[in-house]
């Protein structure tokens, strides 16, 4: 619990899922470590793992369907991993705050935003009904909705969904904890509403010291919001590195063909040069290196599984390849 | 409200199209006269409902007598005041019971899934196949002919309606994501179940309820006419019902007065039930 233990830890997790009665790994030793006031972006496609892996730090694996195989979470240098569901609910929405994508549908209908925000104040802190919903009225001011006080009474269906993924980050954050999960937070929303989403939870970051997660498969937010970035494909960290080494100089091939599939204002769209097959299925993953059915660069090699080595002296820029990282054995 | 306002389903409007749709302005006239009666029985009805009167038995309506004597010399319009007491009491009280326990079954059912569900539904699917009647009837048998039972053995009998409309109501709501928010947020089940879902399906299971409540009304009074009600000298209208039954020659009109009362209330609820529907109803026109 020093003054140096990361908000959040997460140590070689390895996160199983059911498929068809065989358990299949679906997050493969995963480590890294986020900090107050630091941001790190899992990036990847769909199914890559970087939903479960939050799945998994917020103790929400489906039952019967996802199990932590392996690996250990901790908060604030205290371990939560392995905690009963009893335990997690203490947990979540108190010390972890979690933001999704879909704000459209992320509220209760039928409960005025108001309370919503108010009820794990009630829950969590025992606050009085009354001064939950009085600090609901800031909750909703800091996440800059306007006239919050004329709106505390007001339904989901009476705002934007840009205004309730305000109302989204505003719960999110109600009983002020230190690590906030953000899973694909602007990908339904428009583009303009996704910067000023983007610059509150940045500013809220600064103010609230929050350590973030943030899950997304959007390179352009992790360039203009991420500190750190690790890159996932098939369940296996590919690429970890600061945001900026990570452009200037994408190392794996698979994050190499993800920045070339990335539309930029600063070239032609013919040049996107699209990654050529699908993600096997977890049934059908290669052994060895996960990427190698559709890299560019496979070799022998490569029906070994590489190790995440570093290329940089500072050991902060880390590949999982054989062919780009020079990794021994 | 200025800025960004109403956008998607108008949930809030169900009340709002509820009050203005004729079928319910006339069944809540109907019920709330009822009630009125049921409620204020000892000062409307001009006689006392088990007082035998010096007039002919069975007379026929006259200005003292509105809706005439029966077998014993009793007013009619004052039993059948005094038994919509019984029928509106036993017919709430039942629905109530089986609202609440039903959809709080239901909402387990349809939340955990697994085999607290199969439990449930096969549970659920073996009363259902059960006559309504003939497990009332049962229920009665067994438990013998009082007030308290006869509530009892209806709102069992509603049980399994409620459960299977919570369960479906669940299922559905279950996938959506603010059920995985509330999880997100650290809610218990408990929580989630009965403060997040049960909300959000009220409105059907209200709907079904004004719809069972003329159900239970007339399962009380088919009870009462077939002996197994609340016991005489007790006015209950499927008693009167059952008393004029055995006048038929003599004066139908004594077995008729009561089927009224019990054709208008079925009336009365059944239009506030099918009006409240086709309130709720999104695919219904506005």
């Amino acid at each position: 619990m020093s003054a140096a233990s990361p908000a959040l830890s997460v140590d070689t997790l390895t996160t199983e899922i059911r498929s068809r009665g065989t358990w299949y790994q679906a997050v493969r030793a995963v480590s890294f470590q986020v900090h107050a006031r630091e941001t790190v972006a899992l990036v990847g496609e769909s199914g890559c793992g970087k939903s479960l892996t939050a799945l998994s730090i917020m103790g929400l694996l489906p039952l019967g369907v996802g199990r932590i195989a392996g690996g250990a979470i901790a908060l604030d240098g205290e371990a939560v991993s392995g905690r009963s569901d009893a335990q997690m609910e203490k947990i979540r929405g108190n010390r972890i705050g979690m933001v999704f994508q879909e704000p459209m549908t992320s509220l209760n209908p039928v409960l005025s935003v108001g309370f919503q925000i108010a009820e794990p104040l009630i829950y969590h802190r025992g606050l009085s009904r009354r001064a939950a919903e009085a600090r609901a009225i800031e909750l909703m001011h800091l996440v800059r909705i306007p006239s919050a006080a004329e709106r505390v009474g007001a339904y989901p269906h009476q705002f934007s969904g840009g205004m309730r993924q305000r109302v989204m980050i505003a719960l999110a954050l109600a009983c002020a904890p230190k690590v906030l999960i953000a899973d694909e937070p602007t990908t339904a929303l428009d583009v303009t509403i996704q910067a000023q989403v983007l610059a509150l939870i940045a500013g809220l970051q600064k103010s609230a010291d929050l350590a973030v997660l943030l899950i997304t498969h959007n390179l352009g937010v992790v360039a203009s919001v991420a500190d750190r970035v690790l890159v996932m494909y098939g369940g296996d960290v590919v690429e970890s590195a600061a945001v900026r080494d990570l452009f200037a100089r994408p190392t794996h091939p698979y994050t190499s063909a993800l920045l070339a599939a990335m539309p930029r204002a600063d070239r032609s769209s013919a040049v996107i040069a699209p990654i050529p097959g699908q993600v096997p299925t977890l049934a059908d993953m290669p052994a060895g290196c996960r990427f190698q059915s559709r890299c560019p660069l496979r070799e022998e090699r490569c029906a070994q599984r590489p190790s995440l080595t570093a290329i940089d002296a500072a050991g902060t820029h880390q590949v999982r390849c054989w062919v780009r990282g020079g990794a021994s054995s | 409200m200025s800025a960004a306002t109403t956008v998607g389903p108008a949930r809030v409007s169900t009340w709002t199209r509820a009050r203005g749709n004729p079928a319910i302005i006339a069944g809540s006239i109907i019920c709330l006269i009822l009630v009125i009666m049921a409620l204020f029985a000892p000062w409307i009805a001009p006689y006392d409902p088990n007082k035998q009167m010096l007039g002919p038995q069975l007379a026929d309506p006259s200005r003292a007598h509105w809706l005439g004597l029966d077998s014993f010399g009793r007013d009619v319009f004052s039993r059948i005041i005094w038994g919509a007491r019984i029928s509106l009491w036993v017919g709430v009280v039942a629905t109530v019971m089986a609202m609440i326990a039903g959809s709080a079954i239901g909402i387990v059912a349809g939340y955990f899934g697994g085999a607290i569900d199969r439990v449930i539904s096969g549970v659920t699917d073996i009363l259902l196949s059960f006559p309504q009647l003939v497990m009332g009837l049962l229920l009665v048998a067994v438990l013998g002919a009082s007030i308290g039972n006869i509530i009892l053995a209806i709102a069992i009998t509603a049980v399994p309606a409620f459960i299977r409309l919570a369960r479906g109501s669940t299922l559905a709501m279950r996938e959506r994501d603010f059920i995985d928010a509330g999880r997100a947020l650290g809610f218990s089940d408990m929580r989630i179940m009965f403060a997040h879902v049960a909300p959000n399906i009220l409105d059907e299971i209200i709907v079904m309820g004004s719809l069972w409540l003329a159900t239970a009304i007339r399962t009380e009074s088919t009870l009462a006419f077939i002996g197994l009600g609340v016991p005489p000298p007790t006015a209950t209208w499927g008693g009167i019902i059952r008393e004029g039954f055995e006048y038929l020659n003599d004066n139908y009109l004594l077995a008729v007065f009561p089927s009224l009362a019990i054709l208008i209330t079925m009336i009365g609820l059944n239009l506030i039930g099918d009006g409240l529907r086709d309130a709720t109803d999104p695919r219904a026109p506005q």
